[in-house]
């Protein structure tokens, strides 16, 4: 296999990304508070608890109470942080979300981990994959996927300085941190990852990782891959999308998540409207996860690097 | 405390939202009457007697006391409250439930009501926004109160009993909660439908400190009230069982879960408006 464009020297988890930069915010903005679901460690806001413990609020096992708590916290200037796993942060909650925080306009950050079926083991009673698709339904939500732990401590960071509610959904397991350390991080703008013409592929979350490998092993075919990662699903970055399908005429979506609803639907809306053009998913096709491990289960319901390369094969196919 | 002419003042108050109540769940034959007089009595004390609030209305709410409606549903009694408080023109009132309204059938701020800082109407969700404030009040060293109200039917959420446990984990002492228990709610008596049994043992059991009041004694809801408040900062929770009469004030409305959340008849309306005077001008 030909060489990926990007390397790495460590692999890290999503939500580690998620607890240093939470405690990172919380030292610049003292507006910044935390609230957890009895999941403190495995959201990796153990340190902010330390350091902050006046600024941090455990709410048992009791998801509905914390997200109301998030809401009414916003009243008086602070910046509520809310943390639990994926699915109780959305399906549980949902309508909590939906009158107290989306429809109220509330500063509240929803930040999710152990998204999609790189949860593994637990199952899918834990493997939501239908989050992305219930929060982009929400007038007022911005939605927000990074793909490693690098973008996902920028995230959040970035998010306590934009008003409004936002879904933060981060993951498990260890990935490779591919991108800087440093990146400036900017909701709802695309990132050009990988320049090319014959496909694009959009990318978000865990699977941008896979889509650089991906794109080694097309090029080793002689397919010229644009890969771009979409780290914001919502406000989708309309005009990165049209402007790399005009130039590659196919498209690729790979999320670990639904095929209805996620990005792969956002990406489809945009195009539908502007530039009909040949797509394939590469997304769960309307199925529950099951126990495993992570890299198992990526390969045995399509969303590891494998299929990302049928995929572009296919849409390029279709360009004919 | 509160002379026997602010009594009166009050008691005259109260009838002119009870008419705009009426009149408004009339003009567009929707709406809740039912629930919103029976709290009449008890958001008139709160907003011309008991709130430090600012009509000028500041959504952040820094150094005033808020308050927060959980049962979304007698939107008609906030609204008119507020408006004769001065958040806005009483001839708003007007427009309830029309379109391009800020009165939505349920509260909302996304319309910019002033005096409106959360939307409620999905039950069960207001306490905990209500103790997410008064938390945040204490963060902030701001010694102000946070009132909420709830319906009893609406104590079958779970949500509730999620955030009672809270309060009293947290000592969340800067709250006091008001229940209305008029013992209705839409598919019969909260007895039929659902049996709140021993609702304050309930609360006591989760830590609160419970008083009780007859909601429609406007002389006794602002010494309850006011006590409530003395109570504030000693570690716990308050919670304020209140006792109304679903309807209270109109004769043909009590006493019963019908007029829960339906509208009266021309006939209905004029026979409810005789019996209610006009004190302070119909919008």
């Amino acid at each position: 296999m030909a060489a990926t464009k990007y390397t790495y020297t460590e692999q890290k988890d999503t939500r580690s990304g998620f607890g240093d930069g939470l405690l990172e915010v919380a030292k610049k903005n003292e507006n910044v508070v935390g609230l957890c679901a009895d999941l403190t460690g495995s959201l990796k806001m153990g340190d902010f608890q330390k350091e902050f413990p006046e600024r941090f609020y455990q709410t048992g096992i009791a998801e509905a109470n914390m997200m109301g708590l998030a809401a009414g916290m916003t009243i008086g200037g602070k910046i509520p942080y809310t943390g639990t796993f994926a699915n109780f942060s959305t399906g549980r909650v949902y309508d909590q979300i939906r009158q107290s925080i989306a429809y109220s306009e509330k500063n509240v950050k929803i930040c999710a981990s152990h998204a999609g079926l790189t949860l593994g083991e637990d199952g899918a009673t834990h493997q939501i994959l239908e989050d992305i698709g219930m929060m982009r339904m929400l007038p007022n939500m911005t939605v927000i996927n990074p793909c490693d732990y690098n973008q996902t401590k920028a995230a959040t960071i970035a998010i306590a300085d934009h008003h409004g509610p936002v879904y933060l959904r981060f993951g498990r397991p260890k990935v490779p941190i591919f991108t800087s350390a440093d990146q400036p991080f900017e909701i709802g703008k695309a990132i050009k990852m990988i320049e090319g013409s014959d496909v694009t592929i959009f990318a978000t979350g865990h699977l941008v990782w896979e889509a650089v490998e991906a794109e080694a092993i097309l090029r080793e075919k002689g397919i010229s891959v644009e890969l771009i990662n979409i780290h914001t699903i919502k406000p989708i970055d309309a005009e990165a999308i049209i402007a790399s399908a005009k130039k590659t005429g196919c498209v690729v979506t790979a999320e670990e998540h639904q095929k209805n609803g996620g990005l792969g639907d956002a990406v489809a809306n945009v195009l539908a409207e502007n530039l009909p053009t040949p797509q394939q998913y590469v997304a769960v096709d309307d199925q529950f996860g099951e126990s495993g491990k992570p890299a198992e289960l990526m390969t045995k319901y399509g969303l590891d690097a494998q299929h990302i390369v049928i995929a572009a094969e296919k849409a390029i196919e279709r360009k004919k | 405390m509160a002379s026997q002419a602010n009594i009166q003042e009050l008691e005259k108050v109260a009838s002119q939202v009870r008419r705009d109540i009426v009149r408004m769940v009339h003009a567009v034959q929707s709406g809740h009457p039912g629930g919103s007089l029976g709290c009449t009595d008890f958001m008139v004390a709160l907003y011309f007697h008991v709130l430090k609030h600012d009509k000028s209305f500041n959504p952040d709410g820094k150094n005033e006391d808020l308050f927060f409606l959980s049962n979304g549903h007698i939107s008609p009694v906030w609204y008119s409250v507020l408006a004769h408080a001065g958040y806005f023109e009483v001839s708003e009132l007007a427009t309830f439930r029309k379109i391009n309204s800020r009165l939505q059938g349920h509260p909302t701020p996304e319309e910019g009501l002033p005096g409106i800082r959360v939307a409620s109407g999905s039950l069960g969700q207001g306490l905990s926004v209500a103790l997410g404030a008064a938390q945040t009040k204490k963060l902030n060293k701001d010694n102000s109160l946070v009132f909420a109200l709830l319906g009893d039917g609406e104590l079958q959420e779970g949500q509730v009993w999620e955030a009672a446990m809270y309060a009293a984990h947290h000592n969340v002492d800067n709250i006091i909660a008001t229940i209305d228990l008029n013992g209705q709610q839409i598919d019969g008596s909260t007895k039929q439908v659902m049996d709140l049994k021993d609702i304050k043992a309930k609360w006591q059991a989760f830590g609160w400190d419970v008083i009780e009041s007859d909601g429609n004694n406007m002389d006794e809801i602002v010494k309850c009230l006011e006590h409530a408040k003395s109570l504030t900062g000693k570690g716990k929770p308050i919670v304020n069982l209140m006792k109304t009469e679903m309807g209270a004030g109109v004769d043909f409305m009590m006493g019963s879960h019908k007029w829960h959340g339906i509208a009266p008849s021309d006939e209905q309306l004029a026979d409810a408006l005789d019996q209610l005077e006009e004190t302070i001008g119909d919008y």
